[in-house]
């Protein structure tokens, strides 16, 4: 396989905009894709600011981070992903978008060209089928926020190469990322032990065994973790568990995965977590997270 | 200071060696703490108390104290300090409560724990109180899935600890207190849940059956 230089990423969200950085701090040339301007915009100012930040911090050097800035291009033309060696997808969770997107691909990247999937749910296979390079397609899964958190959980569908798998692997370490392999089923491993490990709790708390400040202190408390569940939900955001607890109950059908009558209830009432300023937990509004 | 009595039941799970919780108690006081493995056979209601604390393993609080169509309650509260297994006790302490328990019995029970140090979360009478109940089925999945390859045992816990943040994996955190222990936890939830995610894991009931037969030998 020849040498990844040119790194493209669809989507330019929570997660486009955070691999974006990942991809150009490591001294790749990022192309950012999005379909909305808004989003390119906004991530061209958070990725500023983010360099700007890791030069105050000492992080990187002035001319490390200029470097990385001069490297990062944004477009909403597909046509400018034509030279990547790897894309990696981060649009949003939604089946037909991916395919749509990656058969679209196909025809514009020539045929060494990588695509990776950064989905949650949804499988790597499913998303490869028809796409007409199925075996090169392989899973990428970041974690929030990829700028900060290293692990990178990889998976090959049925029909990728191990060729494609291997220079991909590579690609991920060179990043300065930590993958690890695991197999092209829902939820991977993270999220196949976290969306049900979070329902429990809040049915736990509907089943009126504790409330949430007492079962986040057990949780830190005992088990030494940094962050309690209620505290971690409110983060993630309500809604966002909803849409997760779809995606995982219609592939699993395990109960444990079924969105809690209590989390709906909240959904429907705003309380979404910190986004709104009220979940298991209050905010004020305007507190950004680690802020 | 409140002053409160310890009446030794037998080996402690919650307390086994010297802690200021121990230090700390007097020859006699307002309040009984019943500590050890013995501690819900040994109980007896004693309303002039203004608290009593029995010590509990996977027992509800209920075997001791007895229930009244959901409205049981009294100067009692249970308690378990959580441990996994063989390892050391953590500093959390799980206080147990019934719907009519008095609220005035908690807060002295939080108070002498909190003041040797410990943390409390208040609990309602439930098998697996807070942390069982909602780790264990974690911990039955992580194993099962090890069986189906998901990933290996070293990649799984790399991925939680990186991940979430966790300071320790699954599996290694199982190998390390006692995968026969998960078992019999798990074996207790699931008389009183009855559902698959807390029936004890195939590698659990392996290493407890093994467990059984060194016992035997
Ligand atoms: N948010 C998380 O915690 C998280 C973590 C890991 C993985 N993921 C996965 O990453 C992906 C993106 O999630 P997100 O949270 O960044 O979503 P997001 O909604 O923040 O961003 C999605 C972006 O994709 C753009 N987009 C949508 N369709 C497009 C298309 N066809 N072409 C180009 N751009 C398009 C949208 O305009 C938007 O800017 C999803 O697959 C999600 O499951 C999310």
């Amino acid at each position: 396989m020849s040498e990844i230089r040119t790194v493209g990423v669809c989507g330019a969200g929570t997660m486009g905009s955070g691999i974006a950085i990942v991809a150009a701090r490591a001294g790749y040339r990022v192309v950012l894709y999005d379909t909305h301007e808004e989003s390119l915009e906004r991530a061209r100012r958070q990725t500023e600011g983010f360099f700007g930040k890791s030069v105050e911090r000492g992080k990187l050097t002035r001319e490390q981070a200029d470097a990385a800035l001069a490297a990062s291009s944004s477009t909403s033309f597909l046509a400018d992903l034509a030279e990547c060696d790897i894309v990696i997808e981060a649009v949003f969770e939604n089946l037909e978008v991916k395919r749509a997107l990656f058969g679209q691909l196909d025809e514009i990247c020539p045929d060494r060209t990588i695509f990776a999937s950064n989905t949650s749910t949804l499988s790597i296979t499913e998303i490869a089928s028809g796409c007409g390079r199925e075996d090169r397609v392989v899973g990428m899964h970041f974690c929030l926020p990829a700028q900060l958190m290293k692990l990178v959980e990889m998976s090959p569908g049925l029909n990728t190469s191990e060729d494609t798998f291997k220079a991909a692997w590579a690609f991920c370490e060179a990043m300065g990322q930590r993958p690890v392999k695991t197999k092209d089923t829902p939820g991977f491993v993270l999220n196949y032990f976290l969306v049900p490990f979070n329902n429990d709790v809040i049915r736990l708390i509907e089943a009126g065994v504790a409330e949430p400040a007492d079962v986040d202190r057990a949780i830190k408390a005992g088990l030494g973790y940094k962050m309690g569940p209620c505290e971690l939900l409110d983060l993630i955001g309500l809604d966002t568990q909803v849409l997760l607890c779809e995606a995982f109950y219609g592939v699993t059908h395990d109960p444990r995965c079924a969105a809690p009558p209590l989390l709906k209830r909240m959904v429907a009432a705003g309380h979404l977590g910190r986004k709104s300023g009220r979940g298991f937990f209050t905010y004020d509004r305007d507190a950004m997270y680690g802020g | 200071m409140v002053r409160y009595v310890i009446v030794d039941t037998g080996a402690s799970r919650s307390f086994p060696g010297p802690h200021p919780f121990l230090e700390r108690a007097s020859a006699d006081g307002t309040v009984t703490v019943l500590l050890g493995a013995g501690a819900v056979a040994a109980y007896r209601p004693d309303p002039s108390k203004a608290a009593i604390l029995v010590e509990l393993g996977t027992e509800c609080l209920g075997e001791a104290t007895g229930e009244n169509a959901g409205l049981e309650g009294s100067n009692t509260v249970g308690f378990a300090r959580f441990r996994l297994g063989d390892g050391d006790p953590s500093d959390l302490v799980e206080l147990v409560r019934q719907p009519a328990t008095d609220p005035a019995s908690v807060e002295v029970a939080r108070a002498i724990l909190e003041e040797a140090g410990l943390q409390v979360s208040v609990c309602s009478d439930f098998a697996g109180r807070i942390l069982d109940r909602l780790i264990r089925p974690y911990y039955n999945e992580a194993l099962t899935r090890l069986d189906e390859g998901l990933a290996s045992a070293a990649d799984m816990d790399l991925t939680v600890k990186l991940g979430l943040g966790y300071p320790e994996g699954p599996i290694e955190l199982l190998e390390r207190t006692g995968l026969h222990h998960h078992h019999d936890v798990t074996k207790a939830l699931f008389e009183t849940y009855g559902t698959r995610h807390y029936a004890p894991a195939r590698r659990a009931v392996v290493a407890k059956r093994r467990a059984e037969r060194e016992a035997g030998e």
